[in-house]
């Protein structure tokens, strides 16, 4: 079966500097794929690649079928793809349930999955009538992450999925990342906390200098317990 | 079916920006204050009492709507630039014309407010009497457009940069220049009291508006590219 | 492999030909041509000033074809194009300004009116150094020339729209217009073509050079990557360079 994530000796810029200097990576459907290394190896840029928002300029690269060279396949791939990101993108000014409503509608998906995102994260009830503005920085992720799985995205792309989460959220969040690899939707997670993502990870890959590094999965477990 | 879905996303967009503007009342608050201002500081710079404020009413008008249209420009793409929103923007799916004509629309809708207010203003303070109705709104419909679209399009191309508040009037202003001139010339014959010759700045006006939503449906998928 | 300067043989006898066309221009506009009857001799400014003026549409002209072709073709060869083109285009819009306001000294008393096309330039001088700063903002090259692209393209549009927005304002109130429909005797025509050709010769010898340096200048940046990459490879061994470093 074709996977879902296939990178060989992919190149990214940024700017003129290659993020990804040569990636090679496949990732199968239903697996969950843990990406880690030290700061400015490269991970947040390559999940940005795969959701299709850098450009691949050398190399090959195709995710879920397109082929991130071309910019309407970059775009096409957008839609099917979910980010999570540093950035929250959430607008201040807005309640937490306009904020899921908005981006559930602007990718497609009703306002029944927008409040059921929203109830799944517990940021529903009192919650989803706050500002944005005046949430903590774990609610406010916790909101950034209702407005990621309401798009029933197949490929999730996680940046640092537990940063800023209590233990109860980030149980949560394990859940929810086990329940969409079950029902056949693909992860990839970006981590330098390996001890909690490795258990959830069915595989691990790690970057360093925008390439990635041979690093046995038994060495990474051995290494954590 | 191309045209629904440019105009549900059209919809979804200018809904999100309206609710937006609606809770945090900058335009009401902030930039409709600071446009009656203008107006004041206009009364200090000349002398209100020759007539020249009455004389210049239109030409005030237009460049304290310019002006405070500037700053709307601003803060609507702000906030799409702050927090990856641009981002989630991109990532979507949803068609750019209607991202465009989403943000654009309620561009005008914030600049109509506006209008409306410096309308009252100018009319309490510098004693205009409008006259040739059907001008008056029809010229603020057309050149409310064309501001809104070439300031749209402006706007998605400086809203990622760091320069952004110094670059959008450097590049907007020039462009806009027709737009003040037509509109003002256009309210000025109203103001006299023959329309006749303020119907042809209208068309002007609406050439302008028509070419830059025209571009701006075409070219802001790829302007809002950029990473 | 990169050449050390940018002449060639085509640049040398453009560079030449302009410079004796130079020399002839000045005996035939000063000597040759005979002063006017109105004007005397101010209005041999217009050997300068139409022929520059003619040189900035050039410019503006062959920076929008870059343009629109860029975004067709995406190839570097355009976007240079415009680039150099625009650049060069605002030196003599500058010139045409200049000389516009120097004419306008003794012929109507002041350095500026608001003439229809002093004013139509002005507004195209600061559109086009708009479009010269967005084009300078640091950017990855894609990006920087889908902006600059647009930005020409969007300023080109609206240069008709500006003008006859100002020439009927100003027709309104006044018609001293910077007209040279004057008769014009057989020697002023002739030192007229000339002048133009001589600037025609001048812009596209400057246009030439300025290609090749905006194109060395893509060359070298381009050059980079390939080191880039294996530099970057090796900081998985020794671990991440400073940020500052980048």
């Amino acid at each position: 079966m074709e996977p879902v994530v296939h990178f060989r000796a992919a190149v990214s810029l940024l700017g003129r500097f290659p993020a990804l200097a040569g990636v090679d990576l496949d990732v199968q459907r239903g697996s969950i794929a843990l990406v880690h290394g030290p700061n400015g190896a490269g991970k947040t840029t390559l999940l940005r690649t795969c959701a299709g928002l850098v450009p691949v300029v050398d190399g090959e690269a195709v995710v879920l079928g397109h082929d991130l060279r071309q910019a309407a396949d970059r775009r096409a791939v957008r839609r099917r793809v979910g980010l999570l990101s540093h950035a929250t993108c959430l607008y201040d000014d807005l309640t937490v349930a306009d904020n899921v409503r908005f981006w559930a509608r602007a990718c497609g998906a009703t306002i029944a999955e927008a409040d059921a995102a929203m109830s799944a994260l517990g940021v529903d009830g009192r919650l989803a009538d706050v500002s944005v503005a005046k949430l903590s920085a774990g609610q406010r992720r916790r909101t950034s992450i209702a407005a990621m799985i309401a798009r029933r995205p197949e490929l999730w792309l996680l940046d640092e999925p537990h940063a800023g989460l209590d233990a109860a959220a980030r149980d949560v969040v394990d859940g929810l990342v086990r329940a969409a690899a079950a029902a056949g939707a693909t992860v990839v997670i970006a981590s330098h906390e390996l001890d909690r993502a490795t258990a959830l990870a069915t595989d691990v890959v790690r970057l360093a200098g925008g390439t990635v590094m041979p690093a046995p999965r038994e060495e990474v477990t051995a290494g954590v317990s | 079916m191309f045209h629904d879905t440019v105009l549900h996303d059209a919809g979804v967009i200018a809904g999100k920006d309206l609710r937006l503007e609606w809770r945090s009342r900058v335009t009401t608050n902030q930039i409709a204050p600071f446009a009656l201002l203008v107006l004041i500081l206009f009364a200090f710079a000349l002398d209100p009492d020759r007539g020249i404020l009455t004389r210049a009413t239109a030409g005030l008008f237009w460049v304290a709507v310019l002006f405070s249209g500037l700053l709307a420009l601003q803060r609507t793409f702000a906030i799409e630039a702050a927090d990856g929103n641009r981002d989630g923007l991109r990532l979507s799916g949803l068609d750019p014309a209607g991202i465009f004509l989403g943000k654009a629309g309620a561009v005008a809708l914030e600049l109509l407010v506006l209008e409306i207010v410096l309308g009252a203003g100018v009319a309490l303070m510098y004693g205009t009497i409008f006259r040739s109705w059907l001008l008056l709104v029809v010229t603020c419909l057309v050149a409310t457009t064309g501001v809104a679209a070439a300031g749209s399009l402006y706007g998605v191309l400086a809203a990622g940069l760091r320069v952004r508040e110094t670059l959008l009037p450097l590049l907007l202003l020039p462009i806009l220049a027709p737009v003040l001139l037509g509109a003002t010339r256009s309210f000025e014959a109203a103001l006299a009291g023959v329309p006749s010759d303020g119907w042809p700045w209208v068309e002007l006006l609406a050439a302008f508006a028509v070419i830059y939503v025209a571009f701006g449906v075409l070219a802001f998928g790829s302007l809002l590219e950029e990473a | 492999m990169i050449p050390e300067h940018t002449g060639s043989r085509a640049t040398r006898i453009i560079g030449a030909l302009t410079l004796a066309g130079f020399a002839a221009m000045l005996v035939l506009a000063l000597v040759v041509s005979p002063p006017d009857q109105v004007q005397g001799d101010a209005a041999r400014l217009i050997y300068l000033h139409v022929p520059v003026a003619i040189a900035m549409n050039i410019g503006f002209g062959l920076n929008a074809f870059g343009s629109a072709m860029w975004l067709w073709k995406k190839s570097r060869w355009c976007d240079t194009l415009a680039v150099a083109a625009a650049e060069i285009g605002l030196v003599f819009t500058a010139l045409t300004l200049l000389t516009g306001m120097i004419w306008g000294r003794p012929t109507w008393g002041v350095y500026w009116t608001w003439d229809a096309r002093l004013t139509s330039f002005s507004l195209l001088f600061l559109m086009y150094l708009g479009y010269l700063v967005v084009r300078q903002l640091p950017a990855d090259p894609e990006v920087r020339n889908r902006r600059a692209a647009y930005v020409a393209l969007l300023s080109f549009v609206d240069v008709p729209i500006v003008y006859f927005s100002v020439s009927w304002w100003r027709s309104l109130h006044q018609s001293a217009t910077l007209s040279l429909n004057t008769t014009i005797s057989g020697s002023m025509l002739f030192t007229l073509f000339v002048s133009i050709a001589v600037f025609i010769g001048c812009f596209a010898w400057l246009l030439l050079h300025r290609f090749r340096v905006a194109w060395l200048e893509d060359e070298v940046e381009a050059k980079g990557l390939d080191l880039a990459i294996s530099e970057r490879r090796a900081e998985a061994l020794v671990g991440p360079r400073p940020v500052e470093a980048r």
